[in-house]
């Protein structure tokens, strides 16, 4: 079934007949990281404007498979719910080589968590569903056909904006740049990306089908159906599945994206074709970023800072994590914060985006190698593959997206590594439900200690799940947790002046020690 | 562990001849597909970063 886009009502702003008041934030950018950054904003008790160039959702499916933490975080915006409901579950990819199967891995569910490794829902459900929220928010303004046309900032922003009834101005303490990969804001203050682009073309298409493929991802590498290049399939709901087919660096994409030309590759693909296309591009690649994403009170968030190739699933994925990461220190800034804050922002994601970007680069080296001793050992590895076990694992195809570590947290101390400091905190059921629903804010996890008296709620998480994650053989075990529920600090045992030492380190977003 | 770069292997000449048995009647490709292969399996066999960073080094010196 076909999605059935419907435009959001465009309604003429305020600021076309009378000067506004200087808002708080303005978010350029009604995609899936404008909308989660207004979202998690309100969350935390700040008001934005949102606007967008556009009225509609994206069109085709584009980011796909949203992983664990983004889902944890869309818990947290509300719409967690509905694409769990929505959504395929998926935990098994599978990798061939020509016809045979060479690797494969099985994200198994670890007990104890609420969200599954993957769903894959297309971009414009996920768009609905936060857009739907935003509307519904009492601190969001979302404006839609209102297109940034100008800007300059001093101790505050001003934007130009355009609007389908003439153009007015509006003020805001912070601009959040959420427009995407081609984002016209980054053009407007003339910013450019550094780093690679790939001389490789990707044909993508969604086409809506009834087949039996089980929810699992399916990567090729030089299939017989399509000899020499890569492939990939991907389940999506509602009977639409995302093919992405390597085309070569030769191929003239405006040929390539026409029906007649897709359709046979299509067929080969599926063996049939009884298949409606519902959506076609051709991309390039890129791994690229800019230098810094903050620029005095223009900040850029998700695909405007930094791009990926699509295999592993980085995109959407890594820009909700700066959403993540921005909220809670944009929320403490305005309200009176230190802006060192907003230099943590900076530098923390540009470690996620590089961790992210090194392995997107690797896996799309592995997958489109240059001539000569790229390609043998690419050759060498796939071969190994099929009378080696190591080799597996060496087959890349996309190493699939967690959240990076930030390092510069601490202090640390002999606890399990999975909750080390710059980790996410693991959830775990609790007595309330589940843990990460208690850490909407700073908080303290302690495990047989007493509860240092420092101003911060403290919980005293039990289960076996919480205890083997947080405490595991030490006698007593305590935890500073940020609002974005990021391990701060953790100890075996610490005094309220250890702690509090830590706190207000954390807080100022400088790096321990 | 650090690269051993002194005398470690019995039967070197052996061995030699036995690569070079290998690499006979292929052609350049052929041969660099082998050796290619031939790294892989002894760096997985190695199994130290630091050993294979330090023979990457030793190779790469000129």
């Amino acid at each position: 079934m076909a999605y059935d886009y419907r435009p959001f009502p465009y309604a003429p702003p305020p600021g076309l007949t009378a000067p506004e008041p200087r808002h708080p934030v303005l978010i350029v950018g009604a995609g899936p990281i404008g909308l989660a950054m207004a979202l998690e904003l309100a969350n935390h008790g700040v008001r934005s404007v949102v606007v967008d160039d556009n009225d509609v959702v994206s069109v085709g499916s584009r980011a796909i498979c949203w992983s664990k933490r983004s889902l944890e975080i869309f818990a947290r915006l509300g719409i967690a719910e509905r694409c769990l409901e929505k959504g395929v579950t998926w935990k098994v990819g599978r990798t061939f080589h020509r016809d045979r199967e060479v690797f494969n891995f099985d994200l198994l569910p670890e007990d104890g968590h609420r969200m599954p490794a993957f769903i894959n829902l297309q971009q414009y459900y996920v768009e609905q569903y936060l857009a739907e929220a935003a509307i519904a928010h009492p601190l969001i303004d979302l404006r839609f056909k209102n297109r940034v046309t100008a800007l300059s900032q001093s101790d505050h922003v001003r934007a130009e904006i355009g609007t389908p009834d003439g153009p007015y101005r509006l003020e805001a303490e912070y601009l959040l740049a959420c427009d995407g990969a081609r984002s016209p804001i980054r053009g407007l203050m003339g910013l450019d990306f550094k780093g690679e682009l790939f001389e490789e073309r990707f044909l993508i298409a969604d086409i809506e089908m009834e087949a039996d493929f089980p929810p699992e991802r399916h990567f090729w590498f030089e299939p017989t159906f399509h000899p020499g290049q890569s492939a990939l399939l991907h389940k999506q709901p509602d009977n639409i599945y995302r093919i992405d087919l390597q085309l070569g660096w030769d191929a003239d994409p405006e040929a390539e994206r026409q029906p007649d030309r897709v359709i046979p590759r299509i067929e080969r693909v599926v063996g049939h074709s009884d298949f409606r296309l519902d959506w076609v591009s051709v991309y390039t690649f890129q791994c690229r970023r800019l230098d810094q994403f903050v620029h005095d009170r223009v900040i850029f968030v998700g695909d405007s800072a930094h791009v990926v190739s699509p295999f592993g699933a980085r995109g959407g994925n890594g820009g909700m994590q700066d959403v993540d990461n921005l909220g809670w220190k944009l929320a403490a800034v305005l309200a009176g914060g230190p802006e060192t804050l907003l230099e943590s922002y900076d530098r923390e994601r540009q470690h996620g985006a590089d961790e992210n970007i090194a392995n997107s680069t690797r896996a799309t080296r592995f997958m489109t190698p240059e001539d000569g001793a790229e390609r043998v050992f690419r050759d060498a590895v796939l071969r190994l593959a099929g009378k080696a076990a190591f080799a597996r694992a060496w087959v890349n195809s996309g190493r699939l997206s967690r959240p990076c570590t930030y390092p510069g947290l601490g202090p640390d101390a002999d606890l399990p590594v999975g909750a080390a400091p710059g980790m996410v905190a693991p959830d775990a059921p609790v007595a309330e439900g589940w843990l990460q629903d208690q850490l909407r804010g700073w908080t303290l996890l302690a495990f047989n200690h007493d509860a240092p008296d420092v101003g911060l709620p403290v919980l005293h998480p039990t289960g076996d799940n919480a205890r083997a994650r947080y405490q595991g053989d030490a006698a007593n075990a305590l935890y500073l947790i940020r609002p974005d529920q990021v391990v701060a600090a953790r100890w075996i045992t610490a005094t309220a002046a250890e702690v509090t030492t830590a706190l207000s380190h954390h807080k100022e977003g400088r790096p321990w020690p | 562990m650090a690269l051993n770069t002194l005398p470690n292997l019995p039967d070197h000449d052996g061995f030699y001849a036995a690569l070079l048995a290998a690499h006979k009647g292929l052609t350049a490709e052929e041969s660099a597909a082998l050796n290619a292969e031939l790294i892989l399996i002894l760096a997985n066999h190695i199994g130290d970063r630091a050993v294979l960073d330090a023979a990457l080094t030793l190779a790469g010196q000129r």
